[in-house]
Order: structure tokens, then sequence, then C-alpha cells
């Protein structure tokens, strides 16, 4: 059986076959597209390490069939930087310590930018705990990731406000 | 946390040196960009996939299984079951010393634990592999399993943890018991639990003839590789490991596993690179937990709070063919003064994978005892807790009256005191309240921590640019060893960090011993600081013997070397880089090498821990009985701090595993079958950012000159300790119940 989905990856075209229906998103793009900056951490949907944003929207792209992306537009980690020049997402969580072993961090990382792009959060740090609440970090980097998430906002908004005038 | 926010004390600096500075890591563009590489991310050329089957029973062994079938499923390469697994040199039966534990590699049919490998099946896809694993149909003839204290097998360990003995005795302990006026005693309860660090254990395993290339997280690289070598039969130096980066591994990596060598051992079988990658619930059982403990502690005390006798027993859970026994009692003998101690442990056989070391083991599970009954202790002699633990304030370490190479404690205590504001807590519980009506309670706790040196070695290699190569095979699982490594390497060579490049995390380097034990710092830090010296000496012999150099004849007064430059000592105006002294003598390079132990004076003469205080504060409703904890304040002491930006984290990280322990981390196995019922990260509850609180941690400045030349403790382990205590002394003051066993639920309140 060969599928073939036309999407949008890091803001390059793809058509992709796809020979086997079981393929996760997850799996297309870590075993297939060798884009394994993606993390797998459980597989069910648990952990957040493999958040990715699918049309501007947090996913774990371990629950989402590789064919449901027919169309769609994915961004991954891979994805933020502008050749040397860090997302201030990335930026954040490094000057935060917003991570340890970096294994949870793509998906940190992701979650955290969809959160602000949504702005559910403001300011408030304990909304900013409870939204990234689906990312599981092991290393207890949370204080880190909190105050990178609050840092990052702030520039982000800051850039946009710039931006517009 | 910036450079200026670092009390200048806690810089500790070197003459120019950059170590002590809060860089942040060197590895954190990697790893904010996806563009590390972990084991899992490999991806040579004809790579198959494997999927191990696992048991669903505890004990008893596989009648069937449905081969036939996984093989017909498309794409399916091979299914390696006990009929036709080939052969390993080295009988998994047997341990491998010195840490490798018996392993369960298709030796057999026999079921010994729950996610046992049963068979492994290789496919062309991670899909079609997975499929095949679940055709397999596996049948069983089923014994009754040993789930707990009371149907499990007691025996008495010839050794505990890592070779320690089972029974340590000082003084008399019925004598001091009989002496006091009052004994206090409880048992306390800790479960199994599983390290579940964020990357599942894989290894990318490519063979080229009798040579085979491992991309595997791995916390202990030339110890694995030989015992690698010896499974299958090659020498130590055809085996290459590659582990840049761990997706952390709290001892659960440090140790050879039965999945990964069956991989290895696929790859070869098949002539084919293979990747093997556990799934979350695979991990629940041949890749060791924290076993279950039942601790017993009797404390003898007189009227004004002094102990007169310790006395802790740990029933450590262990599997039913293998020991590790968690030396949990030993906690009690390093901390607190007491004319008589006694710390003894007994093993209890379970159908459980092996436990293993998982990040503090012993120290946490026995920590977590200890704290809580010193606090019951204090509360009967109606004391306040931190009182009481300063009235048994240990000078020299109770029972050998060894002196502390350091032990800045009473500093933590102070400062941690202070800065949590504890003066104020009222002594009887149930006293406070916050303006929502939740009970709130104080408890505090005393972190405590043994500093361990492994030997390793280094080389440090100075270029002809003036910087330097730096080679030790370490790891980083998430200290930061890269960042802080570089940074005693750069201040040992007289260099910037950034003009060091760093290689580890690779087999084929100088051994740059174990990552474990909150020792690695200390240990490949000690090799590349020796290394460092190594090179300088050997640059200061060609430039102070060289006549064109102004350092000509400084040898006897000596040079000094900084930002590059070597100066002469008494004359700091006269100097010359590193760059032209090569460049003169003609040589491309100069190679420093270096072996590092600790002298046996310093273990023997000295007892070498590190230290430190947590207090918690926890919010319980009085209704519902939910509890959270609302502060956590850490003060620790562990010798010289190389990066305390990362120091803080590694404080922080080990807080919140004491949050987990004492409120969420708990495995729950089905009685009847001896199944793993949360072995997925839903039900096995570790912390997520909402259930962590605003954390401090205060770096106690402390100067050992005793435990290393650098004056470097360790900081990996520590915090878990004391941390546990605090919480549940804080649930205690809050609500007045006293909970004995691990995790504290809303229903042990209610």
């Amino acid at each position: 059986m060969s599928l073939s989905i036309s999407t949008i990856i890091n803001g390059e075209p793809r058509s992709i076959a796809i020979d086997d229906p079981r393929v996760s998103l997850l799996d297309l793009l870590r075993e297939r597209l060798d884009l394994t900056g993606t993390k797998k951490g459980c597989d069910r949907g648990q952990c957040g390490a493999c958040t990715v944003l699918v049309d501007g929207r947090r996913v774990n792209a371990c629950l989402t069939l590789a064919v449901s992306v027919d169309g769609a537009e994915v961004t991954t980690i891979e994805g933020l930087a502008r050749g040397d020049l860090l997302h201030p997402v990335q930026a954040a969580f490094i000057e935060h310590d917003g991570f340890q072993c970096g294994y949870c961090t793509p998906g940190q990382i992701m979650s955290a930018i969809g959160l602000i792009q949504e702005n559910h959060a403001g300011s408030d740090p304990e909304r900013i705990r409870e939204l990234m609440s689906g990312n599981i970090c092991r290393c207890g980097a949370y204080q880190g990731i909190t105050e990178a998430v609050l840092e990052a906002r702030e520039a982000m908004s800051e850039k946009n406000r710039s931006d517009a005038a | 946390m910036s450079p200026e926010s670092i009390s200048p004390i806690l810089q500790q600096g070197r003459h120019g040196s950059n170590a002590g500075q809060p860089l942040t890591r060197r590895d954190g563009v990697l790893k904010v960009t996806g563009r590390a590489t972990y084991a899992a991310d490999n991806h040579p050329r004809g790579m198959l996939y494997a999927v191990t089957a696992v048991s669903t029973i505890a004990r008893g062994r596989v009648t069937s299984l449905d081969v036939a079938a996984a093989k017909a499923h498309p794409g399916v390469v091979e299914v390696i079951t006990p009929a036709n697994r080939p052969p390993l040199s080295h009988n998994p039966a047997e341990k491998m010393p010195p840490f490798g534990f018996r392993v369960e590699v298709l030796q057999d049919d026999t079921v010994r634990y729950v996610n046992q490998p049963i068979a492994l099946v290789v496919a062309e896809t991670l899909e079609a592999a997975t499929e095949g694993a679940a055709l397999l149909n596996p049948r069983y003839e089923t014994a009754p399993a040993r789930t707990g204290r009371d149907n499990g097998d007691r025996y008495a360990p010839p050794a505990i943890g890592v070779g320690s003995p089972p029974r340590t005795a000082y003084g008399d302990i019925e004598a001091g018991m009989a002496s006091a006026t009052r004994v206090t005693t409880a048992e306390y309860s800790t479960p199994a639990q599983y390290h579940n660090a964020m990357e599942p254990h894989a290894v990318v395993a490519e063979w080229d003839g009798d040579r085979v290339t491992l991309d595997m997280p791995n916390q202990a690289l030339a110890l694995s590789a030989g015992a690698y070598a010896k499974y299958f039969g090659i020498p130590p130096e055809n085996v290459l490991i590659r582990s840049p980066f761990l997706g952390g591994g709290f001892g659960s990596k440090a140790i050879l596993n039965g999945p990964q060598i069956l991989g290895i051992l696929a790859a070869r079988m098949l002539q084919r690179p293979v990747k093997l990658a556990l799934t979350r619930a695979q991990m629940y059982g041949p890749v060791g937990h924290r076993g279950a403990t039942w601790q017993t502690l009797r404390i003898g005390t007189e009227d004004d709070g002094r102990i007169t006798a310790l006395h802790h027993h740990s029933l450590s859970a262990t599997s039913s063919f293998d020991d590790f026994i968690e030396p949990a009692a030993n906690s009690s003998l390093p901390l607190y003064a007491s004319p008589a101690l006694l710390a003894e442990h007994e093993g209890l056989r379970l159908d459980t994978g092996t436990p293993g070391p998982m990040r503090a083991p012993g120290e946490a599970s026995g920590s977590a005892a200890l704290e809580v009954a010193i606090d019951e202790a204090a509360q009967a002699c109606g004391m306040d807790p931190l009182a009481f633990r300063l009235a048994n304030y240990a000078e020299t370490e109770p029972g050998t009256n060894k002196p502390f190479s350091s032990k800045a404690l009473r500093e933590c205590y102070d400062q941690g005191a202070s800065r949590f504001g504890w003066s104020t807590r009222p002594l009887e519980p149930r006293q406070m309240r916050d303006e929502n009506g939740l009970l709130v309670g104080w408890g505090m706790g005393t972190a405590v921590f043994h500093c361990p040196h492994f030997p390793a070695e280094a080389r440090a290699t100075l270029r002809a640019d003036g910087t330097a190569l730096v080679e030790t095979g370490g790891a980083d699982m998430g200290q930061g060893a890269w960042t802080a490594l570089a940074q005693i390497a750069a201040e040992a060579l007289g260099l910037d960090p950034d003009q060091v490049e760093l290689h580890s995390g690779i087999s084929n380097l100088p051994d740059g011993g174990i990552a474990g034990g909150s020792g690695h710092t200390a240990s490949a830090g000690l090799a590349l600081h020796n290394a460092g010296e190594d090179a300088i000496a050997q640059l200061s012999e060609l430039a102070t013997s060289d006549e064109a150099s102004p350092l000509y004849g400084a040898g006897n007064v000596g040079v000094v070397a900084r930002h590059g430059r070597l100066h002469r000592r008494d004359d700091e105006t006269r100097s010359e880089s590193y760059a032209d002294i090569l460049a003169r003598a003609r040589r491309r390079e100069i190679v420093g090498t270096a072996k590092a132990n600790r002298s046996p004076d310093v273990a023997e003469g000295h007892a070498l821990l590190s230290h430190g205080a947590v207090f918690a504060e926890v919010k319980v409703d009085p209704d519902l009985g939910q509890m959270r904890v609302s502060r956590l304040v850490g003060a620790f002491a562990a010798g010289r701090v190389i990066n305390p930006r990362l120091v803080q984290s590694q404080y922080f990280g080990g807080m919140i595993w004491g949050i987990s322990f004492a409120l969420q981390e708990e495995a729950i196995t089905d009685r009847r079958t001896g199944r793993i019922m949360n072995a997925d990260l839903a039900e096995y509850h570790v912390p997520v950012n909402a259930d962590v609180p605003s954390l401090e941690a205060i770096l106690v400045p402390e100067q050992d000159d005793i435990v290393n030349v650098l004056g470097v403790k360790g900081v990996g382990e520590i915090g878990v300790t004391g941390t546990v205590g605090a919480i549940a002394n804080a649930v205690w003051h809050a609500t007045g119940v006293r909970v004995r066993r691990f995790p504290i639920k809303i229903e042990d309140l209610l």
C-alpha cells in the first residue's frame, strides 16, 4: 500500500510517499525524514517529548497518524532557528538553564511557542506552570523552563510591537 | 543567573581561573535546536528495527510462541527466541564484576519477572517489528508470584549496595537504649520506583567483522565496553561506544541490560545494523529500579534530646535471581552523633526485575525514613526539630570518630532556616492556615551524601595556536559535565573555557570513569586537571630552558599559567604566550596525560561527605486531604562550586525528586499477577511543572583542601536526601497525622 501526502515541513513543501498506514507523524519525522530533533519518550501522548506544531497548534506527534497531516503545515524544533539566530524561546531556555539532559527540550520549546502564540498564559507563572504540564522533565528543570517562557514571551511581544511600529 | 548575582565567595576563582563562573551549557545550542544526537537518532544505511516481546507473567515459563505468525508478517526478517538465539561468550546467569548483574537474554524459557524479554523480532520497519512482536501470542505455565513482604522470601544478604557489609555496628546498641529516658520506634515503607529517564534505553549496533560500534546512552563507557567485549568474545578495543548525549540516566544507564545485549546480538546474527529502543512500559523490568524497603528505626534519647542509641533496620527487596540490596539503613551512620549505632539489612526476594542504583541509592530511601524518625524523636522530646538536630550535631563522624574533610552543615542549617523563616514555626501541629483556610505545615530534613572517587584518565593537548584539546571518556546525562569539565581543564591550562575543546562521551578516549555516585566531576575533573598540569609543566620546561625566552632560567622560581601565557612567578611582567613557546621550539603540540585516583590516606583518615538542610512548606486541604508543596528551600555545602548555574540546577533536580518520592512516585503491583499496573508516564506519577513550587537552593560556601586538589565534592544526588523527610514532616506539621508510608496519599490524611 502506498499513500502519498503533501505537507509543508519547516516551511518546505514536501510530497511524501508513505508505504504503511500505521506510521505515526513522530516515526515519519524521525525514521523516514531524518528529522530526529523531535523525541520519543512514551509513544502514547503522556510525556510531551514529541510535541510539534501542526498548523500552529501543539500536537503530540506520536498520537498523530502521518497520513493525517496531508495538506497541513508542520513545524518541528529544526524549523525554529534562522541560521545561527535562535528563536527567543530557544535562547531563553539556554539562559535560564531550562533543561539538563535535553531530551524533553524540543517538546518543551514547541509547547512554549504554542502557548505563547495562543496567548493563554499571560505573564502569570502559575498559568505557565499549568499549561506547560503536558511536558514532563524528569531532570526537574521546571523552574528554568517557567522563567524561560516568561522571558521569551516578553521578548516576543516586544519584537511584535517593534515590528508593528 | 547573571555573574553579578553570584556572590564573590562562590566564584572561588583561582589565579584568574574561569572555574566558579556560571557559564551556560556548552551543549545548549545543540540541545535547543534538536541537533544533539541521542542514541536512537542514529540511522546507519541498511538498518533493521528490533522490538522485544516481553512476558506478561511474573513467574513461570513460556510454553509456546507463534513464531510462524510473526515471521509471516510482511517486513519481518527474523524472530529470535531461546530456540535459535546465537551463543554468547559470557554466561548471562553469572554476574559481571564490578557492577554487572545477571541478565535475561533468551537463555531459556524461564520467566522471572514481568516485562522480561521472551523474544526479539527484527524487521525492515519499526511498524513491522512491533506488529510481529504482538503476533507471537505467548502461552505460559504460570507459578504464583511473590509480590510483597507477606509472600516474598526473606534472606540474609552477603553484601548490600555495591559490596558493602550488610551490618555495621558501633558501641553497644542495647546499652544505649537502656540508658535512654525514652525510645521512639516506628516502621517506614518505601515503594518500588523506576528511573524513567525521558530517553528510553536504546542501542544502534553495527558490526564490521569482529568490531562493533554501539550508539547507546551510557554512564560508564570503559567499564561497559569491557563488559560487552566479554559477552561477544572480542577484545575490549573492538567495542566502540558512542554516547555524546544521554537523555537522563539516574543510574539506569550505568549497567548492562538484557534488551541492549539482544539488539547487539541481532545485528551480528543478521549482519546488518540494528536499532532497538525500549518502549516506556518495557522500562519497568529489565533496566533496574529502586527496590522497595520496609525500615524500622529505634531512637533512644535523653531528656535534653541527645541521642543515646540509633538502630536502623532495612528489609530491602530484590529479585528472585540476583542481589541489589538498597543500603537504606546505612543512612543513619554518618549523620547524627550517637554513642551506639546499628545499621542492618535483610533481603526480600520478589518476582521482579533486579533493582539497581537509582539516584541516591540507599540514601534516598534511608534518609526518608531517618529524617521522619528524627522528627518523631524531636516531637517526643518536645523539641524544635532544628534544635534537636543541632543537639545531635556530629563534630566527627559518628562511630569512626574520623574528622570530616569539611562540614559546613551548621551554616546550611543557619542559612536555610533564616531564608525560610523557620524561627517563627509553632512547635505543635495544625497551628497554621493560609488565607484560603488551607492547613499549612513546615518541616525540615538534613541532607547528606558521600563523596566517592572513581579512577579516571585524561589527555590535554596544547596546540600550536595556543588553544587546547582535552579528552576523557566521560558522560553527560544532564549534569552539565561537558561544561564543568571544560572549566576545570581550562583552569589547569590557564586558558579561557572557550579556548578549550572538550572531547568526551566516546569509549576510545582515556577512561573518564563512571558518571555515578555524584563523583564524576571530581573524578574526571581531577584527571583533566592533572593532565592540564602535565602539559603546562612540559611547556614550562621548554620555555625556561630556552635562552631566547623571557622565561629562561625561571625554572627554580617557577611560572604561572594564565590567559594563554606563562608568567614568571616572581615577576609577572615577564611572560610569553603558549603559541610563541611552541613555535620557537618547532612543536606542533604538547600532550599532557594523567591518571587520577584518590590517595588511600584521604579516605582512611577522613569522613568525606556533602551536607545540606532542606526546609519545606506544604499546604493541605483540611476537607479533601489534597497536598501541595508550596515552598522548598535547600541549603547545601558540597565543597568548591565549579559552575553555580549548573549546581543550582542539580540541587533543584534532586529536590524535585524529593517531592516525587514524598508525594508521587510508586510502582503499584497487582498482587494476583505480579504485573505493574501503572507502567507508563500517565499513571506512574512524576512531578510535572505545576507540581513544583518556587524553589530556592542556597550554595553555602565550603572550602575543602582534603577531599581532592580541586576541592570538589559532588552535587548530583544530595538534593533528594533531606527533602523527602522535610516534606513528610511538613505534612505532619500541617495535619497532625504522621504518615510512615511513601508516597503520602490523600487517603492517609482522611
